[in-house]
């Protein structure tokens, strides 16, 4: 298997909290892997850390290293704005820009320098379609995108990351607010999706990653505890504390 | 005993009543007095006369304060085209560029600011604009160009601290949106934050105006008070403010009610300004 995104002995401090222990993990390319683990985890902070969003919270200490496609992205010589257009962040809760359906995006496109109407029509049309969300919208790409219900802007967010045309996208909790129709359209989309693009997927929702995720990891209180294709940690767990969590002991 | 404490309570809160509702009495009252003496001579001499009347000759029956409105405008115009970019900018670097001390240390800079008396500024611009104004760019000095330039600093704390509240008021979260994906802190601000914070803005922008407007000792030390509109940003000019301040000192019977006149008008204008201000801010919070 084809590694995409790696980790090596990663270590996070928030001030003198430690919250990733010594984080080795490797994934791998065009799969979906479902991190999953209780609140406190770590998962959140491991994929901030894949998208440098880490850079914006204070009082941050790093150590260890994590690569895309081998390459350090912890070296100072990476430009944090250049790598999160290759990877590509969905929240937990939907943020459109308080700007219309089509400009949402055309965001993305237009910062890389993209201003031609017709390619920028273009992207925006392929990338709803993507989403599952173009068939809703279609007539109405103008009007403002906080008019949409939340299912819809959590497509539209999905639809705005796959418009800068990543390689990877993460997904926090994605459908933590959502109903189980919006969610099985996004998670019909991301089974579509990941013949294109790595997808991580943060959730709290064991069935949702034993659904749709390729591999899985388990995350306790900053720690790695179990990394396996999904089949095996759903089916037969190496540690005890995997299979607490996934038959709802804990979490 | 508990009767005791209620009524304390009731007391207290009937007292601070009082006292909350006392300055809508005071605003009441000023609006009462100003119509009182300024709304006759409207009827004596005729709204348009007075409103759109060019000559300004009170002892000989002429009431016009047209090109004191226009010059009111035009300082007013004038010192927002200097102080909105300037306070703009100044709200940006605050709320989104600098650190802790930074702040710490500008933020009380401006508070100062906001508290020099007027007739500092005033002071400062006769004996520093002017002249610049004088030998760089012609005319007396005295001017459109000097006053704005003075109330343009002037307004700069209003601007700032409102449209910061704005700026700082952006969800943390539009920015994360933003920078997730891939957009510089700039165009963030730029394509985002500024268009989120609109309102706010205009409003700071509006008030800086309703500042501009009102004022009067720097304005009179600067503009020259010459009584015709002003054919450039050279000429002097006179404020509906400075005319009441110039003028009531000696002004009796209708020159005297003249002025008041000219207060109403003042008035109407600030009352207008500040309406348009809390619209501004309303809708953004109802949003």
């Amino acid at each position: 298997m084809d590694t995409k995104i790696s980790t090596d002995r990663l270590k996070v401090f928030f001030g003198k909290a430690q919250v990733l222990k010594e984080i080795t993990i490797a994934v791998h390319r065009n799969t979906i892997t479902g991190f999953m683990g209780p609140s406190g985890s770590g998962k959140s902070t491991l994929i901030s850390v894949i998208n440098r969003m880490i850079d914006f919270e204070n009082n941050v200490r790093i150590e260890g290293d994590a690569a895309i496609d081998g390459t350090s992205i912890l070296d100072g010589s990476i430009n944090p704005i250049e790598l999160r257009r290759r990877v590509g962040t969905v929240f937990a809760v939907p943020i459109p820009l308080p700007r219309s359906i089509f400009e949402n995006i055309a965001y993305g496109p237009k910062l890389k320098g993209t201003t031609d109407r017709t390619s920028l029509h273009h992207i925006v049309e392929d990338s709803l379609k993507k989403a599952f969300l173009w068939d809703e919208v279609k007539d109405r790409l103008s009007t403002s995108a906080l008019k949409l219900s939340g299912g819809q802007q959590q497509r539209l967010c999905l639809a705005r990351t796959l418009a800068l045309k990543p390689e990877i996208i993460l997904l926090d909790e994605p459908c933590s607010g959502l109903d189980p129709v919006s969610t099985a359209k996004i998670e019909d989309a991301l089974s579509e999706l990941k013949s294109e693009y790595t997808i991580i997927l943060v959730s709290n929702n064991t069935k949702q990653i034993a659904r749709i995720s390729d591999f899985s990891a388990f995350f306790y209180l900053g720690e790695l505890i179990e990394y396996n294709t999904t089949e095996k940690v759903f089916t037969t767990p190496a540690e005890s504390k995997t299979e607490d969590y996934i038959q709802g002991k804990f979490g | 005993m508990i009767d005791r404490t209620v009524f304390k309570e009731r007391f207290v809160k009937w007292v601070l009543v009082a006292f909350a509702l006392s300055s809508l009495l005071f605003l009441f009252l000023i609006f009462l007095f100003i119509l009182a003496e300024g709304l006759p001579l409207f009827l004596k001499v005729g709204v348009k006369n007075i409103i759109f009347g060019f000559k300004w000759a009170p002892t000989k029956g002429y009431f016009g304060i047209f090109p004191m409105i226009i010059s009111s405008f035009l300082v007013t115009i004038g010192a927002l085209v200097i102080g909105a970019p300037m306070g703009l900018s100044c709200a940006i670097y605050l709320s989104e560029y600098s650190g802790k001390k930074m702040k710490m240390f500008l933020k009380p800079a401006l508070e100062l600011l906001a508290g020099i008396p007027s007739v500092v500024f005033g002071f400062l611009g006769v004996i520093y604009i002017v002249p610049l104004v004088r030998n760089y760019l012609g005319g007396s000095g005295f001017s459109l160009i000097s006053t704005s330039l003075v109330l343009g600093v002037m307004i700069l704390p209003t601007i700032i601290s409102i449209s910061f509240d704005a700026l700082v008021s952006v969800p943390k979260t539009y920015r994360e949106g933003s920078a997730a994906m891939g957009a510089t802190k700039w165009q963030t601000i730029y394509k985002v934050i500024i268009p989120s914070a609109k309102s706010g803005i205009l409003a700071s922008f509006i008030l800086g105006m309703g500042r501009a407007i009102g004022e009067t000792m720097a304005v009179i030390m600067i503009a020259g008070n010459a009584l015709k509109i002003p054919g450039s940003i050279l000429d002097p000019l006179r404020t509906l403010t400075g005319n009441i301040a110039l003028e009531l000192a000696y002004a009796t019977g209708d020159h005297r009610l003249g002025l008041f006149s000219t207060g109403v008008v003042l008035m109407v204008i600030i009352m207008i300004l500040n309406y348009i201000a809390n619209f501004g801010i309303k809708r953004k919070i109802a949003k």
